[in-house]
């Protein structure tokens, strides 16, 4: 059996993991266009903080690729057809199951002023930070366009290392894909607490008063490959074994769309834990055995200068509400939450959110409280705790 | 794999599992030295609350979700045991957003920890059990058929 991958971040390298589980002497050829070993992409403002290197940011260790007897090709694939990929020196590559993930790539708008600045930049891969970090000198005046997760991971990444960073975004508040204005209120004044600026609720104004401007304003799935071969709406469409609509062909990760199980709608959920577990998926099914993904949710852990913020699900039905929490649940379901500070024990939540507990099986005004495995019952807890868990 | 499971009717609550947790790996000699005044961060925490207690570490979930989301590649599984690097976690808490159980925590300096079944502190038995006077928490193997 011949396996082509195509990405080697999290879908692939969890598509090459689900293969080996099943088939451990197919024939696997990872193909990227990045010079480098597989790393964590969320590492990148880790790394130009200094909370990580090089080395430690490698998404699994050196002799990865050995353990699994599959062959990395830097290359680029340029054109996908049914048994070969095209590579762009004109090269073809046979498979039987390929694995598409090629992930999701800045979206760069055209913004008034953008050229005014000399130094421009976006912040996905890593020589995107490498790039950005040459740029960097105490003297610097940055502008960050996006107040999303990538645009405040940036800002939190380089703050120290500039003079002045400025996040600008049409939305009134920060993150509004994953807080609520109040939340965002709150985790908005930690920031300026450290020194970040904002400009927010109007169109960004680059100018001459800025040395660097990061473009951080969303990103797009890489779907292009598989125009005309495979259904694509937003992302890539795959059901819960990861196939697309094309035969032997499966696609994980950032560039695919799959079903919400909290809200039940198809969609985009770029997040590294759903890229791995969608590419273990994968691969699988790929090798023939038989796997379903079918409990992706949107989810974020993310942390600003100490302050951590938790989410999962979405923001639908009555709210519990207590100081940094708050949770949505309608028809005796959790529906989602968010925790912004203590977020310790925060996966009893997600799990309820993922296994759609239903709440009148659980002491659910204790778990308001506390998420604990007190709030189950006696029997639960004698599974979990004496027991075997998968 | 031997593994530790807790007996809940026998747990007395007394909360020396979390001292003896905390105290393994300091590589001091006396416990009530090492963690006079301290605040202690253990890896196996005691829920109590109306006269139940029990106590929660990691059960080393055959499909680790914490291993799969983790975002660094820090967590990792071998021969059963779900173990952490923590010089390469950063500290992100995807680990704590996905652990159904609530049994990765953070350590006092922002990285986090989990139980390892005292495999780098102890010979043979973990800590939590050795301390535990009432046979509450155990180290055996159990139900591969589960």
């Amino acid at each position: 059996m011949k396996y082509v991958i195509i990405g080697n971040s999290a879908a692939g390298i969890g598509a090459v993991q689900g293969i080996r589980q099943v088939d451990p002497h197919g024939d696997i050829t990872i193909v990227t266009h990045e010079p480098h070993h597989t790393y964590s992409r969320p590492l990148i403002s880790y790394l130009l903080q200094g909370k990580t290197t090089r080395d430690s940011m490698k998404y699994r260790p050196d002799d990865f690729y050995a353990a699994h007897n599959c062959a990395l090709l830097h290359g680029e694939v340029t054109q996908v057809s049914a048994g070969q990929v095209t590579l762009a020196d004109g090269s073809t590559l046979a498979y039987d199951k390929l694995l598409v993930g090629t992930g999701a790539s800045p979206v760069v708008p055209p913004i008034e002023g953008l050229d005014s600045v000399p130094n421009r930049f976006t912040f996905t891969t890593l020589d995107d930070a490498l790039a950005l970090e040459a740029a960097l000198d105490p003297s610097k005046r940055v502008l960050i366009i996006g107040a999303g997760l990538v645009g405040l991971k940036c800002a939190e990444g380089i703050l120290k290392r500039v003079e002045q960073v400025t996040v600008a975004d049409l939305a009134p508040q920060i993150l509004p894909a994953i807080l609520d204005a109040e939340s965002a209120a709150q985790v908005q004044a930690h920031l300026e607490s450290h020194g970040v600026a904002f400009a927010l609720g109007q169109p960004a104004q680059p100018s001459n008063e800025y040395d660097i401007v990061v473009l951080a304003v969303g990103q797009r799935p890489n779907t292009a490959l598989l125009q005309g071969i495979a259904q694509i709406e937003q992302g890539i469409v795959v059901n819960d074994k990861s196939e697309t609509t094309a035969a032997n062909i499966y696609a994980a990760g950032d560039c695919t769309q799959t079903i919400d199980i909290a809200s039940g709608q198809s969609k985009v959920m770029a997040l590294l834990p759903n890229a791995f577990l969608q590419g273990e998926c994968a691969g699988i099914n790929m090798a023939g055995g038989n796997a379903s993904f079918g409990k992706a949710i949107p989810m974020n852990a993310v942390g600003f200068f100490g302050l951590h913020i938790v989410t999962a699900g979405n923001y639908t039905g009555e709210v519990y509400t207590a100081p940094g929490k708050k949770l949505f649940h309608s028809g005796n379901r959790l529906n989602g939450f968010m925790l912004i500070g203590d977020v310790d024990k925060a996966g009893i939540y997600t799990s309820l959110i993922r296994e759609q507990t239903p709440l009148d099986s659980i002491d659910f005004a204790l778990i308001c409280e506390t998420p604990g495995l007190m709030a189950f019952t006696r029997e639960h807890r004698q599974k979990t705790l004496g027991g075997e868990p998968t | 794999m031997k593994k530790i499971y807790v007996n809940e009717q026998w747990c007395l609550g007394c909360r020396l599992c979390e001292y003896y947790c905390a105290f393994a790996g300091t590589g001091e000699r006396d416990m009530a030295r090492a963690l006079a005044g301290m605040k202690i961060h253990p890896r196996m925490r005691i829920e109590e609350k109306d006269g139940i207690s029990f106590a929660v570490s990691c059960r080393h979930c055959k499909d680790a979700l914490c291993v799969k989301s983790c975002i660094t590649g820090a967590l990792t599984v071998t021969d059963g045991m779900v173990a952490i690097d923590q010089d390469r976690c950063v500290g992100c808490c995807t680990c704590v957003l996905v652990c159904p159980f609530g049994a990765v925590a953070s350590t006092a300096h922002g990285v986090m920890q989990k139980c390892e079944l005292c495999v780098q502190s102890s010979a043979g038995t973990p800590a939590c059990v050795r301390g535990c006077p009432n046979g509450a928490i155990v180290f055996e193997e159990r139900g591969a058929a589960r």
